[in-house]
């Protein structure tokens, strides 16, 4: 398959021709003309007989299974709206907003979440039409209330993960600091050297796709 | 974009009252200024100013018009500013709102006020033509203190702007007459948070910003001020932000212009 | 500023900024030079030079606009006041008004927007200084800030204008060209493919002379991807 794949691990741009046999189209790119060509501006790689382009820049999409980072927007009779820095608005309902039962005759919805409050969540269903459905219901899912929210590029976010979370274990470890990523591109970091921590994480996202990031950020934490 | 949201404004806050600023400048220092004129290759002077990552570009123009019926013996001067939707996903087309309003007001102020302007020079025919002094601002990228950058790429504009010539009813633009201001005005707004002023508040410590005031300096006059905000401010604190302000437009006058 | 018929645009194969019929004006290009913007573009074809911006796929509103199988693709094309000989009076314009929707037609047809039901993706161009061609070099802006807001497409969008001055065709009119001349035709195509996603053209001529400028022009346009590509080459 090499010799029919023009581009593997080179940077590409949108329309650019990667691999002469379309059979070989993953995510990131499309067919023409029997030719596999990239969508956006990334990285060409050939991992389990396709060819993906992975973006290096781009907004988010929700995607289900995706555990975001969203700000409570709007409160219904029975839900709440969660706007998570993406076209689309996820929808958390009463049943899923917590794996406590939520007796509406005492308590008001706003007491779980108002709006304006910062929620650490998943999104468990995306249709087609890009509905949302979102839930608290994992015991990882929580309110999030202090600490420090930053903002970097949801293409970034796989390498602020690092492999098998190598890169945000590492941050952790030096500064103390909790760390929640979500792939909205939402950080969120709260206790030890807070500081130190948004330095490391906005170096990942300015830097994130050059080489030899694990020795920079590595660098700047042992400053 | 999310808009900014209460963990952000709550960190801003407390590195304040600490002394800090997230972005780790003290709070009287302004972020970094980069400056490049005649940038607009068909406006008679241009500057666009970046204040931090805020990025505004101001072009003047010089057009003939018929003066006021009270002053016929003066050129014009016209200060217009535009926060187009380029520049924030929060900003939408159509005519100005409030705050582009306010903007171009401020920097007319500044250079009216303290006549920086050679009006009576710019006069052609008294009663009938007169010079139009157009400055145009467009804000293109919006992360805070947009007045000051706007007001600096404003006059920095004007300074580096050349006259075209008149003849025969026409405006003849291959020709380059000097321009000179008689005064520089320079802009400056000290916000206050918590107890403490704070110089160039970014996108963020403005949505935690008590009051402020927008000042404007010749050399050694006071010749605009501006309070914004919703809160209250004392007659002491006032004084004291004139005097930071002056400080902070010396400082700039000898760095940028 | 009127037709000058005196004036003398060719002169032994010269013309009056000493280019050749089929040289472009000097190119400039840059990516990423906003931050509050998802993506964001400079071009710059001699004088004449554009910035845009692109705000999303993000949200339509008002609701009624937006379209549950597909996003759209929405652009505002405007000339600052001090791009011009006489001040512009600022806000929108008809000319304005068609070339963003000519600009919306050029840019969607490259844009992977059934992936976006209901959403809209935003570009803004601003013409600082306009010296002929300005739809050309806002559109090329426009491309390289798609591009640079990692909006899924079949390629970039490059766009560039043929014409005709003193009955010979040539490539990119300046402004003295452009109001003295005789045809204007801006195109914009995926020079990668060959489709034409612009086509506009002022002016007399006949088939002949259309098949000429159309080549002029298409060459224009690969060379102005090339300078795309390398602009988002060297920022990614």
């Amino acid at each position: 398959m090499t010799e029919k794949v023009l581009k593997d691990k080179s940077k590409v741009l949108p329309g650019d021709v990667i691999a002469e046999d379309d059979s070989l189209a993953g995510s990131g790119t499309y067919k023409e003309n029997g030719k596999v060509k990239s969508r956006v501006v990334g990285i060409a790689r050939t991992k389990k007989s396709r060819i993906r382009v992975i973006p290096l820049c781009g907004g988010y999409i929700p995607q289900e299974e995706d555990n975001v980072i969203g700000r409570i927007t709007g409160i219904g009779p029975s839900h709440w709206w969660v706007e998570l820095d993406s076209p689309y608005d996820g929808y958390l309902s009463i049943s899923e907003g917590s794996n406590e039962f939520i007796d509406l005759d005492n308590t008001e919805l706003s007491d779980v979440y108002d709006i304006g409050d910062i929620i650490y969540t998943e999104a468990i269903k995306v249709t087609k039409e890009k509905d949302v459905k979102l839930s608290m219901q994992d015991r990882i899912c929580k309110k999030l209330s202090g600490g420090r929210l930053i903002r970097i590029s949801p293409s970034k976010v796989p390498r602020l993960i690092g492999k098998g979370g190598s890169m945000v274990e590492m941050i952790k470890n030096e500064t103390g600091s909790r760390i929640i990523i979500g792939q909205n591109g939402i950080v969120w970091v709260s206790g030890g050297d807070e500081d130190l921590t948004v330095e490391a994480v906005e170096l990942v996202d300015e830097k994130g796709h050059e080489k030899g990031l694990t020795e920079k950020v590595e660098k700047l934490l042992n400053k | 974009m999310m808009e900014i949201t209460e963990i952000e404004k709550q960190s801003a806050l407390d590195k304040i009252k600490k002394g800090e600023r997230l972005d780790g400048r003290g709070l009287k220092d302004f972020r970094d200024i980069k400056i490049d004129v005649g940038v607009a290759k068909k406006a008679e002077g241009s500057a666009q100013v970046e204040l931090g990552e805020s990025k505004v570009i101001a072009g003047v123009k010089f057009g003939m018009g018929e003066p006021f019926p009270d002053t016929p013996d003066e050129g014009m001067l016209m200060v217009n500013a535009e926060l187009g939707p380029m520049a924030s996903p929060n900003f939408e087309s159509g005519p100005p709102g409030k705050n582009a309003t306010e903007i171009a007001r401020v920097v007319d102020r500044g250079i009216r006020e303290c006549e920086a302007l050679p009006l009576k020079d710019l006069c052609v025919e008294e009663g009938e033509r007169v010079w139009k002094v157009m400055v145009d601002i467009h804000v293109l990228d919006h992360d805070g203190n947009l007045l000051d950058a706007s007001a600096l790429a404003g006059v920095k504009a004007l300074l580096e702007a050349k006259m075209p010539g008149f003849e025969d009813s026409k405006v003849l633009r291959d020709e380059e007459h000097e321009f000179k201001m008689e005064k520089v005005p320079v802009t400056c707004t000290v916000a206050k948070i918590e107890d403490k002023y704070v110089i160039d508040p970014d996108i963020i410590e403005e949505k935690v910003v008590d009051s402020m005031v927008t000042v404007t300096w010749t050399e050694d006059e006071l010749c605009s001020l501006q309070k914004r905000g919703n809160g209250g401010l004392t007659k002491n604190e006032l004084l004291e932000m004139f005097e930071l302000a002056r400080e902070k437009t010396e400082e700039l006058r000898q760095t940028t212009l | 500023m009127g037709k000058n018929k005196d004036m003398d645009l060719l002169k032994n194969g010269k013309r009056i900024d000493g280019r050749g019929k089929e040289d472009l004006r000097e190119l400039e290009a840059k990516a990423g030079i906003l931050k509050r913007a998802d993506g964001s573009g400079y071009f710059r074809m001699g004088n004449t030079e554009a910035v845009a911006a692109v705000f999303g796929p993000r949200e339509l509103h008002p609701k009624h606009k937006q379209k549950p199988q597909r996003g759209i693709l929405q652009c505002r094309y405007n000339l600052a006041p001090f791009s011009v000989d006489d001040r512009k009076r600022p806000g929108p314009s008809r000319r304005g008004k068609e070339i963003g929707k000519v600009a919306e037609g050029a840019l969607s047809s490259a844009v992977f927007l059934e992936e976006f039901p209901t959403a809209t993706i935003d570009v803004y161009m601003e013409v600082i200084s306009a010296d002929a061609g300005t739809r050309c070099v806002a559109l090329n802006a426009g491309s390289i800030a798609l591009a640079d807001a990692g909006i899924p497409m079949k390629g970039l969008i490059s766009s560039c204008a043929a014409g005709k001055i003193e009955d010979t065709p040539v490539l990119d009119l300046k402004g003295e060209e452009d109001m003295n001349g005789q045809v204007d035709l801006p195109i914009a195509m995926n020079a990668e493919t060959g489709e034409i996603t612009l086509l506009q053209m002022d002016g007399m001529t006949d088939i002949e002379e259309m098949d000429e400028m159309m080549d002029l022009a298409i060459k224009g346009c690969k060379k102005v991807a090339e300078k795309q590509k390398e602009a988002l080459m060297e920022t990614f």
